[in-house]
């Protein structure tokens, strides 16, 4: 490594911490209703919002009703996204004249990017029209992501209040997301993005005569809108079909930089935010350090497996998938980040990383998306494993379990275990049939372990609702279109419905208070818990998986043989 | 009941009965209780129907043979650890249940007495019970009163006074009269006695799961989801990677080594041992003499953080002993001592007795012969508030003495014509501010000083308070004393918080208000007065002694009578719940090494090349015999590993009043950080012993 290289990774690693608590306490203030500096500039458009959908902003609701209309809205966002896909032809702002989209492929598109999934079975430049881009895509970009903090905002309202069944509005927590913090952070990004040279037009394609002088088509479009939304969002769906590997997607070092930090900036913030709101900003830190350091252990191996290289090309850093501009450590933090917060854009070929980098990129993705996670998922996630750690540790002070003075009781174990367990369904269930059906295996690119991994990696993507792809897999069959868009709803919803039932009861109960004979989750002892709880319960399931996938792999590249 | 031989864990009797239960156990009907065990059962089942196709087909193997056998030795010790759990209790139920059976009572019918046996008896009818008559049901005593034996159930052996009226009127079927002649109302239908009930808790028939075991309970059958999930799509992995190696499908993973990695993974210590946590923390309740009504009572305890405590018999010794003698300015202390003793030689009340003891003590005037002095004793009445003595002096006049309360001397002295002086009004106030009961002491018309009775704190009750406070829980001291007596002692018994001049509905709404606060309140009490406030705490304990109406109302009933008791129950619940935690925590971390175990065990040939060994045996860091032995080593330490922690289950984990911080860190250490490395020399060790 270079020492530019570390400067990178170090001013990385300072301006999430900086960055956190001045986003986490605006945010605190946003979602609390209290006055901001945005509230002049946005308000206005609020308002508006409550006007069209007819809602009255001071009701709030059950976690039923509050799950019934995130479910809807869902619902009709997928329905519309799918219609235009299919009619494309039809519609305007198609200057290259794209046809029509298959139905399980506009099926597996549509339920990717309304789960915040973005897994892309298809090439963009190819295939979506700067309508369906635009109108459909981008706006699932903001929508899933506020849903996503909707969630854990009904969430940390079940825990911090008591003896009440209403845990928010969704309606004023979507539209507040989007509005006071997704939207404002994605003009500013996406302003700074065209500057850096990322497109931003609705034009055909240009050709051009290159200096060999062959023909080249050059794509065009609304780039840059979508980019910012798309790594803030924690999306990741590339405008182009080699996303952030694309120069006109993510053309310098800088705007690598910067999109890297905008994967973690919100889901970082959240723990801040959290916090505050739960009136302990202490809390927040322990959750952002359990994923902190989660992260920089991944971090540490990939970078060390990707400068150790590969002993049958003679150990050298390898840059096969990579981007020059971008190098090794811009590649592998890009890869480790968007792997841990459910992001799913990609600047190199994950497929060519080296086995170990590959794999801490899947278990990033199988621990559950909790190293920081999706926008709000990540954090919901998380709190589905302090509700595990706090069950099974918690009764060893001698009283029954209880967090931030909520009692966890049957319904809340139950719950956890079910968000717990349909990712451990989608994930295995489906891997194994792919792995041993003809239609699953038709699709490989690569033999051996390699082969195998590529299809882990796929269905640990979607049901992570990542969305990165391990490349060597054609995934744009009726088997893999079907597959990874069930896959997607199971990790999605499969996880929400359960979060949304645990904030629910949680609200109920009556809060605790704390004495120095309360189980403490706010020290190091507790972060050090969770850590092995996450480890022990949501990553040894796939200890079996790794072993026969990359963990061979890298055992048979030490050996000389590689796939 | 006698409990106190009954600490011994392995009985042979109870060992030999445990076995037979464990065999009987197996009945599907009561396996799927327990969802983990009864998993583990299924595989036990089909690795046996496979050993047995095997020899049928004349393709025996001794591996599958071993693994079905150290199965069903799983489920075996699993039952096994439920059965001698119950064991235990039920040689308790036994002796129990011998005291009921032929009991004959003698029902009031109208005027008449007809002998029915104690099993007709109805609530609500009237039975005579006379000296040598063993009570026949649960009852009130309506009319008389009688030293009865409770010995049956208390396993104290001195009588008890039960008399109508007041909170002692409470009796219970089995128990036996020993003088006098009582009138019973029947309070309880048979078969709902307290006996019964107590038979059906030692024996752990009736026994629900607790809310906290039910969540656990959850946990591991979703853990074992889990688990199920992982090996039963292991094959489809295993498959590729034949297919992939170049080896014949046939290759694949066997069921018996798919259920043996299965078992080794799901959380079957805890899943085999959590009724027996259960079950001994019943046990170790009643062993102190207490019993409760539910398993939920016991989990309650461990989570309560608010102790309201009676002063009286709880803080303090029931009685108030004299300390001091305070004298007048122109008294000496001999005089004050003196006529204080003289006063209280017939004084048989503990205030009496502990003046005439303190007179000895300090001043070393020694007790005289009562009838020799030609005295006579006056004793306390509530009208006149003072007590004391007349007597001819040796010039032969006549005089009184008298002690009592500050306000009954004064009125005393004053209507003899004497002089109450100011500066005895300091005094008494003062001793009243330090939570102190000031006796005056008067001869004739002329006040001598103030005898300083004091409420006398428990020993080691300070300690124990402490001890309360270093594991998080609040204690309110209940008193009818006024608040500058109640603050005082409180500072010195070191208590939280008191309540003083408090009524029985005070009790009830302190109770209702800490619980609206999310607090978890425990109290002990056992008059009529306190029932609404036992029914509405967490935990509450009525003693032994008290009304019927508090012990129905209670959770819990002490058969000591003994109010320091609730501290004791909280350490059993918290010891409970630790348990619990503690074996979770170990049986969740085994798995790391058993996957390390079997996982190379089972890969060894793939991807192996011309190489004999594949890659993935690097993984094998035990380095382990062969692939079978590993696979065999893990299922037997699996197995052996229940029976081992039977005892640990039994008595609980060891027990220390700390805070929540230092009691998580010393079991995680031990029961976490033991848990991921104790099985990876318990298996190494069972495979070098199979390897020999």
């Amino acid at each position: 490594m270079t020492t530019s290289d570390v400067i990178q990774i170090l001013i990385f690693i300072a301006l999430i911490i900086g960055l956190t608590p001045i986003l986490g306490n605006y945010m605190n203030k946003v979602f609390s209703g209290s006055k901001h500096f945005m509230l002049p500039v946005l308000g206005g458009l609020e308002k508006l919002c409550y006007k069209f959908i007819k809602v009255n902003l001071t009701e709030e609701t059950n976690w039923k009703k509050y799950a019934v209309g995130l479910l809807m809205f869902n619902f009709f966002g997928f329905v519309f996204l799918f219609m235009i896909q299919m009619f494309q032809a039809n519609l305007p702002l198609n200057p290259e004249k794209l046809p029509n989209i298959s139905w399980h492929s506009a099926f597996n598109t549509a339920v990717s990017f309304m789960t915040n999934t973005n897994w892309q079975g298809y090439a963009g430049e190819t295939t979506m029209s700067y309508f369906v881009q635009m109108l459909g895509l981008t706006v699932q970009n903001f929508v899933s992501a506020a849903t996503g903090i909707a969630v854990i905002l009904a969430v940390t309202r079940g825990i911090s209040r008591k003896s009440t069944d209403k845990i928010g509005n969704f309606w004023v927590d979507l539209s507040r997301s989007t509005i006071y913090v997704l939207l404002p952070l994605s003009i500013l990004l996406s302003i700074v993005f065209v500057g850096q040279g990322v497109v931003q037009n609705f034009k055909s394609y240009e050709t051009v005569h290159t200096l060999k002088g062959v023909e080249q088509v050059l794509p065009m479009g609304p780039a840059a809108s979508q980019v910012a939304i798309k790594q803030l969002g924690t999306n990741g769906g590339g405008f182009f079909n080699a996303n952030s590997a694309h120069p006109f997607e993510n053309p310098t070092p800088f705007t690598n930089f910067l999109q890297i930090l905008a994967i973690f900036l919100i889901p970082a913030a959240l723990t801040y935010t959290y916090g505050k709101m739960l009136g302990s900003v202490r809390q927040g830190w322990i959750i952002f350090s359990a994923m902190f350091i989660l992260f920089l252990a991944g971090l540490c191996i990939s970078l060390y497996s990707e400068y150790s290289g590969n002993p049958v090309f003679g150990n050298l850093s390898h840059m096969e998938g990579k981007e020059v501009r971008f190098g090794v450590a811009g590649s592998v933090l890009f890869s480790v980040v968007t792997t841990d917060a459910s992001c799913g854009a990609v600047n190199s070929m994950h497929d060519s990383f080296s086995p170990l980098a590959g794999m801490i990129s899947m278990i990033n993705m199988m621990l559950g998306e909790i190293i920081f996670g999706g926008v709000g998922a990540g954090l919901y996630g998380m709190v589905v494993f302090i509700i595990l750690t706090v069950f099974i540790a918690g009764l060893m002070v001698g009283r029954t379990p209880e967090y931030m003075g909520k009692k966890i009781g049957a319904f809340e174990v139950q719950m956890a275990i079910i968000a717990n367990l349909v990712t451990s369904f989608a994930i295995l269930v489906f891997t194994a049939w792919a792995s041993v059906s003809s239609y699953g295996l038709s699709s490989l690119n690569n033999a051996g372990p390699h082969g195998f991994s590529e299809i882990l990696y796929a269905f640990t993507s979607a049901a992570g609702n990542n969305g990165s792809a391990f490349a060597g897999l054609n995934a744009n069959t009726i088997f893999y279109n079907l597959s990874l868009g069930i896959v997607m709803l199971i990790g999605r919803f499969g996880v929400i419905i359960p979060v949304l039932a645990i904030a629910g009861s949680l609200a109920k109960k009556n809060i605790t208070p704390s004495s120095i004979g309360t189980f403490r989750t706010d020290n190091w002892l507790f972060i050090g818990l969770l850590i092995g709880v996450i480890l022990i319960v949501g990553g040894l399931t796939y200890f079996p998986a790794i072993s026969l996938g990359p963990v061979i792999e890298h055992l048979l590249m030490n050996r000389g043989i590689i796939f | 009941m006698s409990t106190k031989n009954n600490k011994i864990i392995f009985d042979k009797k109870i060992l030999l009965q445990a076995a037979k239960d464990s065999v009987y156990k197996l009945k599907p009907a009561l396996l799927i209780k327990n969802p983990v065990i009864f998993i583990v059962a299924i595989g036990s089942v089909l690795t046996t129907i496979i050993v047995i196709a095997g020899i049928l087909q004349s393709d025996f193997s001794i591996f599958n043979l071993q693994i079905a056998i150290w199965l069903w030795f799983t489920v075996l010790f699993a039952n096994f650890s439920e059965a001698i759990a119950e064991g235990r209790g039920k040689a308790q139920a036994e002796s129990l249940r011998n005291n009921r059976t032929q009991t004959k009572a003698r029902k009031l019918s109208g005027k008449q007495e007809i002998l029915v046996l104690a099993t007709e008896l109805k609530k609500g009818d009237v039975v005579i019970c006379e000296s040598g008559d063993a009570i026949p049901s649960d009852g009130e005593v309506i009319e008389g009163i009688a030293s009865v034996d409770e010995s049956a159930i208390t396993g104290e052996s001195a009588p008890v006074i039960r008399e109508s009226g007041g909170d002692r009127s409470a009796v219970t079927g089995g128990t036996k009269v020993i003088s006098d002649r009582i009138l019973i109302r029947i309070t309880t239908e048979q078969g709902n006695t307290f006996i019964d009930r107590m038979i059906a808790l030692v024996e752990g028939a009736k026994r629900q799961k607790t809310p906290n075991e039910i969540a656990l309970s959850i946990l591991l059958s979703g853990l074992t989801i889990i688990f199920l999930l992982a090996v039963a799509t292991l094959p489809a992995f295993f498959g590729y990677a034949l297919s992939a190696s170049g080896l014949p499908s046939s290759h694949n993973l066997t069921i018996p080594v798919l259920v043996a990695l299965l078992v080794c993974l799901i959380p079957t210590t805890i899943g085999g041992l959590l009724s027996a946590i259960g079950i001994s923390g019943m046990d170790r309740l009643i062993q102190r003499n207490v019993i409760a009504t539910s398993g939920r009572a016991i989990e309650a305890a461990g989570d309560v953080d608010v102790l309201l405590l009676d002063k009286t018999g709880t803080i303090t010794l029931g009685n108030r002993m004299a300390t001091d003698f305070i004298p007048l300015e122109n008294v000496s202390f001999e005089e004050l001592a003196d006529a204080a003793q003289f006063s209280s030689l017939s004084d048989e009340t503990p205030e009496g007795r502990s003046i005439v003891i303190l007179a000895k003590e300090k001043f070393n005037i020694r007790e005289r012969e009562v009838h020799q002095l030609n005295a006579t004793f006056i004793p306390f009445t509530a009208q006149s508030r003072m007590s004391g003595v007349d007597y001819k002096s040796e010039d032969g006049k006549f005089h009184s003495i008298r002690k009592g309360s500050a306000e009954a001397i004064r009125n005393y002295v004053q209507n003899n014509n004497g002089f109450y002086p100011v500066s005895i009004q300091e005094i008494v106030s003062e001793l009243s501010r330090q939570g102190a009961t000031p006796l005056v002491v008067a001869e004739d018309n002329r006040i001598l000083g103030v005898i300083h009775l004091k409420d006398i704190v428990k020993g080691g009750i300070k300690q124990r308070f402490a001890e309360l406070r270093k594991m998080g829980i609040k204690t309110v001291m209940i008193t009818g004393d006024n608040a500058l007596t109640a603050a005082a002692i409180a500072a010195e018994a070191g208590v939280d918080d008191f309540m003083a001049e408090a009524k029985p509905e005070d009790k009830l709404r302190r109770i209702r208000d800490e619980q609206a606060n999310g607090h978890l309140v425990g109290m002990i009490g056992d008059g009529t007065n306190d029932a609404p406030a036992l029914a509405q705490a967490d935990v509450g304990i009525a003693m032994n002694t008290g009304t019927q109406a508090a012990r129905e109302a209670g959770n819990m009933v002490d058969l000591d009578s003994n109010p320091t008791k609730l501290i004791e129950v909280v350490e059993v619940g918290k010891q409970l719940l630790m348990t619990r935690g503690a074996l979770t925590t170990f049986s969740i971390a085994n798995d790391v090494a058993k996957y390390f175990a079997i996982i190379p065990a089972i890969a060894v040939t793939l991807y192996a090349g011309n190489s004999k060994v594949g890659p993935l045996s690097v993984l094998n860091i035990m380095n382990l015999g062969s692939p079978q032995s590993a696979i065999l080593s893990a299922v037997i330490f699996n197995a052996i590993i229940i029976i081992l922690l039977i005892p640990l289950a039994l008595k609980g984990v060891r027990y220390k009043p700390v805070s929540a911080n230092i009691a998580l860190s010393r079991n995680l250490l031990i029961y976490g950080l033991g848990g991921l490395i104790a099985p990876f020399i318990g298996i190494k060790l069972i495979d070098i012993l199979i390897n020999l």
